[in-house]
């Protein structure tokens, strides 16, 4: 029998697929659903200060709009006593779902004051969270930032909310530093937990018929795994927080070569949301067949087995990967 | 006694507070100034707050006033303690059930905020004309002058109720008391308790009707019977002012507050002595025992219960030195040889004088008068000038006082200077805008001071008749004693002018009294400020030695992420300045309030605001006055000197806010008054303004079409009236073949922009160069508005475009149509408006339009300026308001007429047909006039006709010239929006509709109640919230349009401008033409949808998109042609509703509120568009 258990960020799994965040999350139901079908912890939808500062400001907008102006109409809404703009609807579902589910609930976060990261996640951690992701977003678009202090940060961020919670913190991260080893090690420094690799964040496209900027968010495709493999390959082995990977696992093969790479989870979101929250069970099912007809043991045996620390040929990751490929490109269609 | 719960709370909530602990039911239906009560009690029970007996009351929103008082009725008669909240109107519409529920002896309490009735013009503000209306009806009249009193009364005449079996109408003066806000001493639930005797609720129920022991009640009588069984409650009405007497004696011993019915105030031994009830009795109160302090020998009665009028109580309560009696009525009973107040006093004394138990010295001289009509400020000084009055020989009967008439001269005078001041009572006047949050700032600044033990606090707030830019004039007392003052400051201690451009528009400074504060937010440092003052104001404040603060609200309201809302800025100057606490006290106290204000609107809003009081010390700056005036700068006219006569002596002086000032002789005699003066206001309320940009501009006619305010108008004319254009003015070749000489101008009329964006957000056309930059943008004013004034100018000097040669069948030619509906004080971004604008384009010449009261009849008929608008012809819109309820049928009316005339021009033309010449008067009778072509033809025949006709001499042919116009035929226009069309006008659309007439009815759907302030209507959608429906709508709206398809020759359609702007144009178009009744459907978006105004079109749009507002034109015209009638104008649904419907806080609120009925309701919600979707397509395709 294989052992497909593994850890990750502290936190034991029964298996190694663990469901990202989406919109199946939004809902205790819908958690549960990822829970029965399959997944070994589910990362919930992120909850974004910005979008519920946003909310409140526009509250408070639209209920003051037009009000105290004309006799007749001095408001035009209900008080109403219970209206929660905070994010006590989040919470309230982490308390739920943590309560109707057996598999940890990590909250996920995505703050943009230093105050909104600290305090919402240690609401998160009061709520039941069994751990949290912090899913730093941020473009630095002032041409005037320099590289180490977008990376600080980061640093700050995680050092911050580490000092606030008891529970495992994750670092989700883009892939865009300099020196992504070295900022790994920086975020190993400051007690990350875990780092997740990478988030696909909001990248602005173009309407041709509109004339207009808008955002745009595809889901991920098998051959977005490149980058993450690389750097989960590159990674494992030389710091302590766990792995995951989180891109472009949309079918048995990616997670296994995450898995070698040397991830602790890997982690699905648009898989999920195209075939449903069962398609883990088959996610799982896959790794262990094809464990089983490889003669592998555990989890633990596969892990990092294809990572840089482990493969004959370390420079294969580095420059030489490069070569690589356009040798092969040759190779398949020069004549 | 126990200690009392102290708070600040207005006379609505002071009294719903007590009539929802001691009833059942609330049967409610909405209407000013008495809505809150009902709001309040759908809240309370949607919160679960329980009644006195630990239930909670059931409040059900009916589908008018008369609904609301059947159901009262039905509940009362089946043992149930039910209450209602009404005013005005409202209570007209429950007479019926008034003399029901009064005749069989049943015990109930009416709210009722006294309001005028719509007589020569509708108002919304207080006198006693409504409840004065229903003395006939068997109801007790308790009337209450304060907060505290609306409170207090309210349990008094529910336990007298009870105890008299005779109802009770409870009333208090609409606005003055309904919305003064003031510190009052609540009634905990265990007074409430012992006020209320079990035993009689018991004998309540007993009477009830139960099949149990049945009996029947409300029999049909005969001659025989029904006058001596009228009589038999005679008795009833004895003992009721003995009951009530006891009852105000009991609450007293309860309390600590003692009322009686006729209260007395002033010197023991008074000779002269008011008599008054309401508001009002307070000033008479405060004037009387001023007077008296000073050796006058004044009093005053304050009148509790008006009916029954217990004649021995009211004569018990003169003083025997009485000599001379005035009594003030806040109503007019025309014809009368007197106001009923004064009939009853006149009557009392003489009937006691007769009998021998007048108990006075002689009989008294009694004069009666009338004040205070609409909320006319009734002052200390018109109270003086009264007993003044009292003091003459030959005294005036039925005078009026408050008002110049200098036609009957039926007015006294009074000394407007005489002032009575409260002790150690602070005034303070603040001047802002709606928008800025002013009044809601002044609220808590009252409630924070009321909290402090050591102070009383008051609020009255007047509010303009604008629902874009509107003005606002806060007053605020504070002092160390109960303030009763209930009347506006005339003389203020303080003086907050929150806009800067105030001063140049109204008389700021003018109740500044001598040595007054003045805080000014100015976007001026102090040392630049005074150099921009006009002369004026700089008069005043060195002639009055006014300490003169600065503030840059707007800038520290930007700095601190507040963006216009300058409430709290202001409100903590206030504190700073006024010195009425220590300043850390009072920003302490302010912030406490700021978190209680905007704890549920999350932490990111409270910050922001404490922020904002933090750095606005360090923006307030004292300003060295001068000590002489140095600006050269005098204010501008009101109005152009260009404007009729009319406009600069009447409606100029309502404009500059001096309307009082008018003497009766000014006033039109009945309720007529001219269109066409919006235009003279140019209000310039936005700082920011569309701007065309020719290059850009594909001439679609988009911006024009949904333009609210009529503010974008297009023209085409030939290049060489050019010539003497301002060098600004901007213009580019038609984008038409055919026209090589042809300009084309799309001219922006800024000074009347509200600057809602509805027109850059329609624009398709964009800058090739440029991202974002489209055809039309919105940019600063000031820097162009010089050029613009210029360029309109010029603009008005091309001639409009013939509307013979205008394509009316698309969007851009039928914004070449001079619309005759313009400027209107309709909210920014107004979602009704461009409909109305579109029907004055498309038939103004010809139109006739009934308009049913809303918000359409506020913005289209309330004083001072009216919006609809003649061309240079003179012809326009003829347009008129009846009621709420009645539009429909007032509308039909415009057609019984204009055919019942048709017929007899038609007659009369016949007869004349020799002298007129045959050919032309078979051509006109027989002529087709369902184009524009067609019509213009028409006119030329009917003038015609005119010319000739006015040659020929005798009764007929004048005759004739009176009714000849409708030989052109007219255009009848029924509009109003979904609270008239889907409840309380239901009756009357649907009778109309089934007439056959050819009148055309067009509902402005905004799918709530939107002039009263967003209460559920029945076409609010399911799933979204509103007033009446705080948990989420239940049920569907109705589908009117399928009601009306249902008869089979309504032409019908359901349209959406920002959806298909073509569509709305055919259907208004075939509309018109079919020649029996037609009903529009128009999503309007508003305000109280919780939208971004600016997004209203694209949430049209999204709506049909989502199927739950599906295009559909119903057209029996073309069933003769074997055509189906039923044309599906939309797509099928494309995208989810919520994706349309959580764009929109009315839904979204209860996501955040009440998610599983959020999701429940949407599901459901979703499922109507698809049933109603599948019905659509079905009619559609069964040809």
């Amino acid at each position: 029998m294989v052992d497909l258990s593994t850890t990750y960020m502290g936190l034991p799994l029964k298996h190694p697929v663990v469901a990202s965040a989406s919109p199946l999350s939004e809902s205790a139901d819908g958690i549960k659903r990822l829970e029965d079908g399959g997944a070994a912890a589910v990362v919930m939808f992120s909850l974004f200060e910005e979008q519920l500062q946003h909310e409140s400001e526009a509250f408070e907008h639209l209920t003051t709009s037009g009000t105290e102006s004309f006799p007749e109409s001095l408001t035009y809404f209900p008080e109403v006593e219970d209206y929660h703009v905070g994010p006590d609807r989040y919470l309230d579902l982490i308390r739920r779902a943590s309560e109707a589910c057996d598999i940890p609930v990590i909250g996920s976060l995505n703050g943009i004051t230093s105050r909104g990261w600290v305090d919402t996640a240690r609401q998160m951690q009061d709520a039941g969270a069994k751990g949290i992701e912090l899913n730093v977003y941020y473009i630095p678009a002032d041409l005037g930032m320099t590289g180490r202090e977008v990376e600080d940060r980061y640093v700050d961020v995680l050092a911050a909310v580490k000092q606030a919670v008891t529970i495992p913190v994750a670092m989700k991260l883009s892939p865009f530093f300099s020196a992504m080893g070295d900022m790994a090690r920086r975020l190993d420094g400051a007690g990350a937990d875990a780092l997740v690799l990478f988030n696909r964040f909001y990248q602005p496209d173009f309407d041709l018929d509109k004339l207009e900027v808008k955002p745009n968010l595809n889901l991920s495709t098998a051959t977005e795994i490149r980058l993450p493999l690389l750097w989960i390959a590159i990674l494992y082995g030389r710091i302590r927080p766990s792995l995951a990977a989180t891109t472009g696992v949309h079918g048995v093969e990616e997670a296994i070569k995450y898995l070698m790479a040397g991830a602790d989870a890997v982690m699905s979101t648009s898989a999920l949301l195209k075939h449903g929250p069962g398609f883990t069970t088959t996610l799982v099912n896959g790794i262990r067949d094809w464990m089983e007809v490889r003669d592998y043991d555990s989890i633990q045996q596969m892990k990092g087995s294809m990572s840089q620390k482990n493969v004959a040929d370390p420079t294969a990751f580095e420059r030489a990967n490069y070569i690589k490929i356009l040798e092969s490109y040759k190779s398949d269609f020069a004549a | 006694m126990a200690n009392h719960e102290v708070t600040t709370i207005d006379g609505n909530e002071a009294c719903a507070y007590v009539a929802y602990r001691v009833n059942e039911i609330c049967g409610i239906y909405p209407i000013t100034p008495s809505s809150t009560m009902a709001e309040l009690a759908d809240q309370w029970a949607s919160e679960g707050k329980a009644n006195i007996w630990g239930n909670v009351p059931q409040v059900i929103e009916m589908q008018s006033e008369a609904g609301a008082a059947g159901a009262v009725h039905g509940a009362l008669q089946t043992g149930a303690l039910t209450t209602t909240f009404t005013a005005s109107q409202g209570l007209m519409l429950m007479i019926p059930n008034m003399y029901k529920i009064a005749g069989e002896l049943t015990a109930a309490v009416f709210h009722v905020a006294a309001r005028s009735l719509a007589a020569q013009g509708l108002s919304i503000f207080g006198d006693h004309q409504d409840v004065m209306a229903v003395r006939s009806t068997g109801f007790a009249l308790l009337s209450a002058s304060s907060v505290q009193e609306a409170h207090d009364m309210s349990l008094i005449a529910q336990a007298a109720a009870l105890e008299s079996r005779i109802p009770f109408i409870h009333f208090f003066d609409g606005f003055r008391t309904s919305h003064e806000v003031n510190k009052l001493e609540l009634l905990s639930d265990d007074e409430i308790r012992a006020m209320i005797r079990e035993d009689l609720v018991l004998a309540h129920r007993a009477r009830a009707l139960t099949p149990e022991h049945p009996f029947i009640r409300g029999t049909a009588q005969n001659p025989d019977v029904y006058f001596q069984a009228r009589e038999t409650v005679n008795r009833f009405y004895d003992a009721c002012p003995g009951i009530v007497a006891k009852v105000m004696e009991r609450f007293g011993d309860l309390t600590g507050r003692h009322y009686h019915l006729f209260d007395y105030f002033g010197d023991p031994e008074a000779e002269r002595v008011l008599i008054i009830m309401g508001s009002g009795a307070d000033i008479a109160r405060e004037t009387v025992e001023y007077l008296a302090a000073r050796g006058e020998k004044v009093g005053a009665v304050q009148v509790h219960l008006y009916r029954p009028f217990a004649a021995d109580a009211f004569l018990a309560s003169l003083p025997k030195t009485t000599k001379s009696i005035a009594v003030l009525d806040r109503t007019k009973e025309p014809g009368s040889t007197g106001e009923p107040m004064y009939l009853d006093v006149v009557t009392t004394l003489a009937t006691a004088q007769a009998s021998g138990t007048l108990g006075l010295a002689a009989m008294p001289r009694v004069i009666g008068g009338r004040y205070g009509l609409s909320s006319k400020d009734f002052t200390p000084a018109m109270a003086k000038g009264v007993l003044d009055e009292l003091k003459k020989a030959d005294p005036k009967n039925g005078f009026t006082v408050g008002i110049t008439d200098d036609v009957t001269h039926k007015s006294i005078d009074y000394d407007p200077t005489f002032r009575v001041v409260g002790k150690g009572v602070v005034r303070a006047l603040f001047f802002g805008l709606g928008a800025d949050g002013t009044v809601g700032a002044n609220k808590n600044t009252i409630k924070i001071i009321g909290e402090d033990p050591e102070f009383y606090a008051q609020g009255y707030f007047v509010y303009d008749s604008k629902k874009s830019g509107s003005q606002t004039v806060s007053h605020v007392r504070f002092g160390p004693d109960p303030i009763r003052s209930s009347y506006l400051i005339e003389k203020a201690d303080f003086i907050g002018c929150h806009q800067f451009n105030f001063l140049e528009k109204a008389d700021v400074l003018g109740p500044a009294d001598e040595g007054a504060t003045l805080l000014l937010n100015a976007p001026y440092g102090p040392d630049e400020i005074w150099d921009h003052l006009p002369r004026v104001v700089q008069e005043q404040i060195i002639a009055k030695k006014l300490p003169f603060y600065v503030i840059d609200a707007y800038k520290v309201a930007r700095e601190t992420g507040m963006g216009t809302r300058t409430n709290t800025i202001m409100q903590t100057c206030f504190f700073a300045i006024s010195g009425v606490m220590p300043r850390d006290r009072a920003i302490e106290k302010i912030k406490a309030s700021i978190k209680k204000t905007y704890r549920l609107k999350g932490d990111e809003v409270v910050r922001k605001n404490f922020e904002a009081v933090d750095h606005t010390l360090a923006h307030l700056h004292k300003v060295e006055v001068p000590a002489a005036a140095t600006s050269a700068r005098e204010l501008p006219p009101t109005v152009s000197v260009a404007a009729p006569d009319f406009v600069k002596n009447v409606t100029a002086m309502m404009m500059a806010g001096r309307g009082d000032e008018l003497p009766v002789s000014a006033m039109p005699i009945d309720g007529t008054y001219p269109s066409a003066t919006t235009k003279w206001e140019k209000r310039n309320i936005s700082l920011f303004v569309p701007i065309w940009e020719p290059d850009i501009c594909i001439q679609c006619g988009n911006c024009s079409f949904v333009c609210p305010h009529s503010v974008i108008r297009s023209k085409f004319y030939n290049e060489t009236m050019l010539a003497d254009a301002p060098g600004a003015f901007k213009s580019a070749p038609i984008d038409a073949r055919g026209f090589p000489d042809t300009r084309y101008t799309l001219q922006i009329y800024l000074e009347d922009c509200t600057g809602c964006g509805l027109c850059v957000e329609v624009c398709p056309a964009k800058s090739k160069e440029q991202s974002g930059m489209k055809a039309i943008n919105m940019r600063p004013k000031e820097p162009v508005l010089e050029a613009e004034r210029a360029n309109i100018s010029f603009f008005e000097t091309l001639p409009v475009n013939d509307r013979g040669r205008v394509d009316f069948s698309t969007v851009r030619g039928s914004q070449f149509l001079e619309p005759l509906f313009e400027f209107s004080g309709a909210c920014a971004g107004c979602g009704e408006t461009p409909y109305v604008k579109l029907l004055s384009q498309l038939f103004g010449d010809r139109l006739t339009v009934a308009n049913a009261t809303g918000c359409s009849s506020i913005y289209g008929g309330n004083l001072p300026t009216t919006p609809w608008a003649q061309n240079a012809e003179g012809r326009g819109p003829a347009w008129s308001n009846s009621l709420f309820e009645d539009n429909a049928e007032f509308g039909l009316g415009f057609r019984l007429s204009a055919d019942k005339h048709l017929e007899i021009a038609t007659a009369l033309t016949k007869q004349f047909q020799a002298e007129l010449g045959t050919d032309l008067v078979e051509e006109t009778l027989n002529a087709p006039q369902r184009t524009e072509v067609e019509i213009r033809l028409q006119r030329a025949r009917v003038a015609e006709l005119k010319k000739r006709l006015s040659a020929i001499e005798g009764d007929k042919a004048q005759s004739l010239m009176s009714v000849i116009d409708h030989l052109v035929r007219r255009s009848v226009w029924i509009i109003g929006g979904d609270g008239w069309a889907y409840d309380i006008g239901y009756g009357g659309v649907d009778h109309v509709l089934s007439t056959g007439r050819d009148v055309n009815i067009l509902v402005m759907d905004t799918e709530v109640y939107s002039n009263t302030g967003g209460q559920m209507s029945k076409s609010t959608p399911t799933a979204a919230i509103a007033k009446f429906a705080a948990a989420g709508k239940q049920v569907a709206k109705k589908d009117l349009a399928l009601q009306a398809i249902s008869y089979g020759n309504v032409y019908v359609a359901r349209v959406a401008m920002g959806a298909n702007p073509q569509q709305t144009l055919l259907a208004f178009r075939e509309a018109e033409t079919y020649p029996g009744p037609s009903l529009i459907l128009a999503y309007s978006h508003c305000i109280a949808h919780g939208i971004n105004m600016q997004n209203g079109l694209k949430q049209q749009s999204l709506a049909v998109h989502s199927g739950y507002w599906p295009l559909v034109r119903y057209n029996p015209a073309v069933r003769e042609s074997g055509e189906n009638p039923f044309v599906l104008d939309s797509q099928r649904p494309r995208i989810p509703l919520k994706d349309y419907a959580y764009n929109e806080l009315r839904y979204r609120m209860l996501t955040r509120t009440n998610p599983e009925a959020a999701d429940r309701l949407m599901a459901m919600a979703q499922e109507q568009v698809h049933r109603k979707w599948e019905v659509y397509e079905e009619m559609a395709t069964r040809g």
